[in-house]
């Protein structure tokens, strides 16, 4: 990684695990006559590196479960996490106080999946686009916020005359818009949008992706795109990271990874889209079911359901390595030039 | 004679603001072990007709006119113990999501097995046999021991399974998917659908496809439906509509896929959203986001026109037909 210093974000070693045995009393248990202390973990990032450059689209695909919107809320600072670095601009702020964050928060925004969720239902459209700009700059003066309002509603497309009515007054398009409108607000460098476009129609999906496109253009903006819509990804993503069970595949160049996918996982994922152009297309059938992260399998996590598997990769868990046409593959097959 | 006729089919839902309706003057027919695909947009009535068809929908939503012939019977107007007798028998349902159709504190083989003794006569030994041939047929691993498991115990994808197995398990002549692979991920739907489709061949059963993806429908279905607020807006063989859209909206929601534009280009979107029920335009109800009205589209609903061996509801394609044809005679 030799542009370790241009990166916007910078996420080294991530690892996340959630307790799920509840608290102290819970995770007492009593055993062959004596009470032992019995605790689980879910894994849901394991050991995830990867670098944001300014003005991309990293797009993370990968199936439910895998751990992408926890990568997306442990570089948002929604959550700490359990082991590893994450920098802004070569400043470490994963272990940041709230006051601390502060300034970082203004840079670094979120658009949810869910804009029927996101939005307050007690909020009008203009107290919720208030909120954020009001507590960022509490210098500005009134008119200053109501022009700053008017100016981001516009630039997403919602007609400022709106701002007095509540969430539940628009349709997803128009709130997925608006939460858009929000994140704007406060002129943030880095968006990460988890899942924008998947609680949406097809043609509300486009006018939305297309708003972004627009947004990244005129504002400058990095983003860090969570989406399992492989499609959108091609359409969307300068490079792509895919994930399975809290790892990184491969991530590469997004016309790299759809014109010749490395990590077998990867060719799996992009053979099972559903295309309008061929009948049956001869995908690569996988066999089994994700493994819960609970247990981790040894070694390589996708070997139970790999093709290619050999005792290596049951053993062994393979690393990130960089390939000379700068694909970077976590698999031994890969690295041992079988696959 | 095709195995099921939908005719003039509308649906009223009765809210306090007043009735809407829901589908308005829906025909279509469907032969025996044939793959129809439903496809729209939210809202566009595609699930209220699923439930139509074996008239599944509670208050307020009733069946207002049309009938849907199914052997003999209306279903539209059938009593309900006449009802019961085809539903889950000769017509079953799959629902989008795999957790909420499996009761949650009953075992797979307690729901497998109550299923069979409501419309069959045989013992709980026979109706556990078969239902562990059906789970059999559905592929899944070690299905002596699922008998004895809670939907809890399982993932989505093999939920997904459970309730195909049922839905076969009275070898019915139809299926209705409604969004049967929409909760799942993209490896598992592949899956899933492929399954679906080998057991729909193998046993001759015609399937109904509900779904919003046009991926899906154009690799499973044979015909396919297009549904805009409540009315069927083109309808034809499923390699002949996708291919060549006729319809403004069809046309619309092809090209606004991600994967029919150039990379890093913008998407062609159509403008808007679609009218809320109770707010559908005069005429044609695209008229508002279509990029080629007329002063007709505003003041006349277009009927069907015959394109190729689709059917258009669309006043420009019934002018360039007609054009054709004097153009012909001429």
């Amino acid at each position: 990684m030799a542009e370790q210093n241009d990166s916007l974000v910078q996420v080294r070693d991530l690892y996340k695990r959630f307790s799920i045995s509840g608290d102290f009393l819970d995770q007492l248990q009593f055993k062959g006559g004596k009470i032992t202390r019995h605790q689980e973990y879910v894994h849901a990032i394991n050991g995830v590196s990867l670098d944001v450059m300014p003005g991309e689209a990293l797009c993370v695909v990968g199936e439910s479960g895998c751990g992408k919107s926890t990568v997306a809320r442990t570089v948002m600072g929604l959550l700490t996490p359990t082991a590893g670095q994450i920098s802004y601009r070569g400043e470490r702020i994963d272990n940041l106080s709230d006051k601390q964050m502060l300034p970082y928060r203004k840079k670094m925004q979120m658009i949810f999946q869910n804009p029927y969720a996101s939005l307050n239902p007690r909020m009008t459209i203009m107290e919720t686009l208030q909120e954020p700009i009001r507590f960022h700059n509490p210098s500005m003066t009134l008119t200053e916020v109501k022009d700053k309002i008017a100016e981001v509603m516009l630039s997403v497309g919602v007609d400022p005359s709106w701002g007095e009515r509540y969430s539940h007054e628009f349709s997803g398009g128009q709130r997925q818009r608006i939460s858009i409108a929000r994140a704007l607000a406060v002129d943030p460098e880095f968006i990460v949008a988890d899942e924008p476009i998947s609680a949406l129609d097809v043609s509300i999906q486009a006018q939305v992706l297309n708003l972004m496109m627009d947004a990244q253009e005129q504002r400058n903006l990095t983003y860090l795109f969570i989406t399992h819509d492989l499609s959108v990804v091609e359409h969307f993503g300068t490079r792509v990271a895919v994930m399975y069970l809290g790892t990184l595949c491969e991530l590469a160049p997004t016309k790299q990874l759809f014109s010749s996918p490395r990590h077998p996982y990867t060719q799996a994922l992009m053979s099972a889209i559903p295309r309008l152009e061929d009948d049956r297309p001869d995908y690569i059938k996988l066999s089994g079911e994700v493994p819960t992260p609970v247990n981790l399998p040894s070694g390589c996590v996708f070997h139970g359901r790999c093709p290619h598997a050999n005792e290596r990769c049951k053993q062994e868990i393979p690393v990130l390595t960089l390939l000379d046409d700068g694909t970077q593959v976590a698999c031994h097959g890969v690295e041992e030039n079988r696959l | 004679m095709p195995l099921l006729e939908v005719n003039n089919l509308e649906v009223c839902f009765g809210l306090r603001s007043g009735a809407v309706k829901a589908l308005r003057n829906v025909s279509f027919t469907l032969e025996r072990g044939e793959r129809l695909g439903i496809v729209g947009e939210s809202g566009a009535g595609k699930s209220v007709l699923g439930f139509s068809i074996i008239n599944l929908l509670s208050r307020p939503g009733r069946i207002s006119s049309g009938n849907v012939h199914f052997e003999g019977y209306d279903l539209a107007h059938l009593a309900p113990e006449e009802l019961r007798s085809i539903r889950g028998n000769r017509i079953s349902m799959i629902f989008q999501d795999p957790m909420m159709t499996l009761n949650p504190v009953l075992t797979i083989g307690t729901q497998m097995v109550e299923c069979l003794l409501a419309h069959r006569k045989i013992s709980v030994v026979d109706a556990k046999r078969i239902a562990l041939k059906k789970l059999q047929q559905v592929q899944i691993p070690s299905p002596e021991k699922r008998l004895d498991q809670y939907p809890h115990e399982l993932s989505g994808g093999m939920r997904q399974r459970i309730v195909i197995a049922i839905g076969l398990l009275l070898d019915p002549d139809i299926i209705i998917a409604d969004e049967p692979t929409t909760a799942l991920d993209v490896t598992i739907q592949a899956e899933i659908m492929d399954l679906m489709l080998n057991l729909c061949e193998q046993n001759n059963v015609a399937l109904i496809l509900i779904t919003h993806d046009l991926g899906v429908v154009s690799q499973v279905t044979q015909r396919m439906l297009v549904m805009y607020a409540g009315r069927i807006i083109e309808q034809g063989p499923t390699k002949e509509v996708i291919n060549d859209a006729q319809h403004p909206y069809t046309q619309g929601l092809m090209n606004a896929l991600p994967q029919m534009a150039i990379p890093g280009q913008k998407l062609n979107q159509i403008k808007g959203t679609m009218p809320p029920l109770q707010r559908i335009p005069k005429g044609c109800s695209f008229n508002p986001r279509c990029e080629y009205v007329m002063d007709i589209c505003e003041q006349k609903l277009p009927s069907f026109t015959e394109s190729g061996n689709c059917q258009v509801a669309c006043h420009m394609v019934a002018e360039s037909k007609q054009d054709e044809l004097l153009g012909n005679e001429v």
